[in-house]
């Protein structure tokens, strides 16, 4: 495991390396470095065909959201780029996903050891039941191997800081995970992901089982992530996409329809099907 | 709707309501007396252990041996040793085997063959009379090994609780929501840690219940063991010693010409009754409401 | 069914219409009478300005509404931004209407125009008209290349009032035209040019709603892409 120290001191050093941080703040150049890529992805579950082909590329150090109607295959296609999607009973991948050159689906690869590297948070939270708020964070280290108290102590800390739950809880880390409220448990799911140090976290739909203010604060920490690491969001809420993204990629039916910079995509997307989901004149 | 109709219809409701009251009614008698009648040997068994059993009851009966016959006094002490002995080696067998396969079977998909096998055969284990139980163990676990011991004992009641605990554990796990493996699995975690550190886990209160279910049913058989415990008179904690146990000792005065053994047949039996109840209760009050976590 | 936004925008277009319709009116009752060397319309003018205004306040309240409470996509979004911008512009043309009325009344007091000066605004009025009529035209059918055109027609405007604007100097130069009467022709075609940038605003963002493209100031635009 590589903790070397990037965990202290997060909060608030950043602000002095950059000077400003505007809501996507990023320079025009941020398509510099390609961190992840699909290839021909295609996805099935049993004979459905749900992913079709789909090729896109995530850049280093942005949110990328992943937006279309129910069932167009955004939330398997996201599954698919940490091999998550095999797990399901009947379900199977077929392409190429390649992350930092390296392609998951390699033979020799291990879905475990891609999962370090792309973590994942879901749409419900889902804290592990049974174990205290410090344990949810560090059990993934533990289990790993990470034995050193003072290391799992310190990380938990840090990752708690990152998502901002640190001050709510640190009077009660042993309390279970399960006794937080909603939005306080999708942070800690997240600083539960942030723990492997991950490069790449995929999210599928994660406030769409929260109230505004939480989805607020989840949307806020998103853009504050994306300096430490990459994310890829699929969101049903388009406007969650417009606010808080880099880039968008539309998927209509398991086809890639669209993908381009988000306010490209969200004021004058090039293609009609993409224009008739996001002014809402669908079906 | 017609008007017509619509008054016809209301007029036929107006005249079968009180008929259906009357059903009703009718119906909810019968169903109440059926539950009654079902419960009902419940209560008059242990009412009829406690007025007969209660006399029985003494410090000297926990904690002596039985007297020799034809003598008063004594009591079942060695038994009651006995049946914890015994139970302690079925744990030690059924319990890793049982969950064993309990969790093979929650992990492996639902289309997989060969688990719908191993839980047919669970099952179909789980429906074997005890005394079959019982010869089985006679010919794998005491006639190898020359005699009756409190190990074959201890084998036999494994038989029983193995599917008991397997089947239970099985129910248990699949109400694990798929959401917690699939964070487990999410954090690079390979499949076998994640059920044994996180899945297990959430499931101790429920995976506990199904084994104080199996001991309790195992506590209570008394065939398995008359062909492999066998009985004795005396104190044993030898595993290759026949040993008493409660159910063979409570069989064995029952059947015998003693009055005095009767009576103490009957302060075994509601012993054996408050036992096998007091763990089936406490394992429904663990378990009460709560389908998984906290 | 539509949906709100629909119905938003759908009113959104009749209102700009409406202020369109006005827009033309004010301008041509304000140049007709100069050309015609009339003043009686001048309150008339004023009137319909003040209906221009409370259109103006009217459309732009209804832009935020539909802003605040849809959150609008795409072409919605470029719509609403377009009508915003296209609202302001409106407004200007009422005011400079207005203006136009009033220096006309001055200008006409004086002594006659030349003919020089006569033909440059009797082209000049007309072309201004055109190109207000042309860019509403263009957003009422949402017609990129109606739009296109008015831009080209900004040029011709320019043109005219640069004439105006030389040939009343030197008038005023030779002392022969007085220089309060100079100043009021002068700002009649400032003015008239400046009606003419505005239509050429509200073609150039009725293009933006239509297909997206900025079309705005391409020789800045060159400079801000080369660092």
């Amino acid at each position: 495991m590589e903790h070397n120290g990037s965990y202290s001191g997060h909060n608030g050093s950043y602000s002095s390396h950059n000077g400003h941080v505007s809501l996507v703040g990023h320079g025009d150049n941020f398509e510099s470095q390609t961190i992840l890529e699909s290839k021909d992805l295609d996805a099935w579950f049993g004979s459905h065909h749900v992913v079709k082909s789909v090729s896109l590329h995530f850049f280093s150090r942005t949110v990328s959201a992943i937006i279309g109607p129910s069932g167009c295959g955004k939330s398997t296609f996201l599954r698919c780029l940490n091999r998550m999607h095999e797990e399901i009973p009947g379900a199977r991948a077929k392409g190429v996903v390649n992350f930092q050159g390296k392609n998951i689906y390699d033979m020799f690869s291990e879905p475990a050891n891609v999962r370090r590297h792309i973590g994942m948070v879901f749409q419900k939270p889902n804290p592990f039941p049974a174990m205290s708020i410090f344990e949810n964070v560090i059990i993934g280290l533990k289990l790993a191997g990470v034995k050193k108290g003072y290391v799992l102590n310190d990380i938990a800390e840090a990752c708690l800081k990152q998502v901002g739950l640190w001050d709510e809880v640190k009077d009660k880390l042993s309390a279970p995970g399960l006794s937080l409220s909603g939005g306080q448990q999708q942070r800690l799911c997240i600083a539960r992901a942030l723990a492997m140090a991950p490069e790449v976290i995929l999210m599928d739909e994660p406030t769409s089982a929260l109230d505004p203010i939480s989805t607020a604060r989840i949307e806020e920490l998103l853009v504050e992530l994306k300096k430490t690491v990459s994310i890829v969001i699929v969101t049903h809420n388009m406007q969650q996409a417009a606010r808080i993204s880099d880039t968008t990629a539309f998927l209509l039916s398991g086809d890639l329809v669209e993908f381009g910079r988000t306010g490209e995509i969200f004021t004058n997307p090039r293609k009609s099907e993409t224009e008739r989901y996001i002014t809402g004149r669908f079906g | 709707m017609e008007i017509a109709t619509k008054k016809l219809l209301l007029e036929f409701m107006v005249t079968t309501q009180a008929k259906r009251k009357r059903k009703n009614i009718f119906a909810n008698l019968v169903l109440s007396i059926l539950a009654i009648l079902a419960v009902s040997p419940l209560v008059a068994i242990l009412g009829f252990l406690i007025s007969k059993g209660i006399g029985a009851l003494s410090w000297e009966f926990l904690t002596s041996l039985p007297a020799p016959y034809g003598e008063s006094g004594g009591g079942m002490g060695h038994s009651i040793v006995g049946t914890f002995i015994l139970v302690l080696f079925a744990s030690l067998l059924g319990i890793p085997v049982g969950f064993g396969a309990g969790i093979f079977l929650a992990e492996s998909s639902k289309e997989s063959r060969f688990a719908s096998i191993v839980r047919l055969c669970a099952e179909m284990l789980a429906g074997v009379p005890s005394i079959v139980v019982g010869l089985f163990a006679y010919f794998v676990a005491v006639l190898p090994f020359g005699g009756f011991s409190a190990f074959a004992g201890g084998f036999a009641l494994s038989v029983i609780m193995i599917p008991v605990i397997a089947r239970t554990s099985e129910e248990i796990l699949r109400l694990v929501p798929v959401h917690v493996r699939e964070a487990g699995l999410a954090l690079g975690l390979p499949r076998w840690q994640v059920v044994m550190r996180i899945v297990l886990r959430g499931s101790r209160k429920g995976l506990f219940t199904a084994v104080l279910l199996a001991v309790a049913r195992a506590s209570g058989e008394t065939a398995p063991l008359l062909f492999t415990a066998l009985n004795s008179r005396l104190w044993s904690f030898s595993a290759t010693q026949p040993i008493s146990s409660l159910p063979v000792q409570i069989y064995t005065y029952a059947t015998s010409p003693s009055e005095e053994w009767h009576q103490q047949a009957w302060g075994g039996a509601l012993l054996l009754v408050l036992l096998v109840l007091g763990m089936s209760l406490f394992a429904r009050f663990l378990f009460s409401g709560k389908k998984y976590g906290t | 069914m539509d949906r709100h936004v629909q119905v938003g925008i759908h009113e959104l277009k009749n209102k700009i219409i409406e202020m369109g319709g006005l827009a033309e009116e004010a301008i041509a009752l304000a140049v007709e009478g100069f050309l015609a060397s009339s003043s009686q319309r001048a309150q008339d003018v004023k009137d319909i300005e003040n209906r221009i205004n409370r259109l103006h306040i009217l459309v732009d309240e209804l832009c935020v509404r539909l802003l605040a409470t849809q959150q609008p996509m795409g072409s919605d979004l470029r719509f609403i931004v377009a009508v915003i911008k296209i609202n302001a512009d409106l407004e200007r043309i009422g005011d400079q209407a207005v203006n136009v009325s009033g220096n006309a009344k001055r200008a006409l007091a004086g002594r006659p125009l030349d003919l020089d000066t006569r033909n440059d605004f009797a082209a000049m009025c007309p072309a201004t008209r055109d190109m207000v009529r042309s860019a509403l035209d263009a957003f009422v059918r949402n017609d990129q290349r109606v739009a296109e055109k008015v831009l080209k027609m900004d040029d011709v405007v320019d043109g005219l009032k640069n004439a105006i604007f030389a040939k009343t100097i030197e008038l005023m130069e030779q002392g022969t035209l007085g220089v309060k009467q100079g100043l009021d022709l002068i700002l009649i075609a400032r003015n008239l040019e400046k009606i003419g940038d505005h239509a050429s605003n509200i073609a150039e963002d009725v293009i933006y709603a239509t297909s997206g493209q900025d079309v705005r100031h391409p020789y800045s635009r060159t400079e801000l892409k080369s660092p």
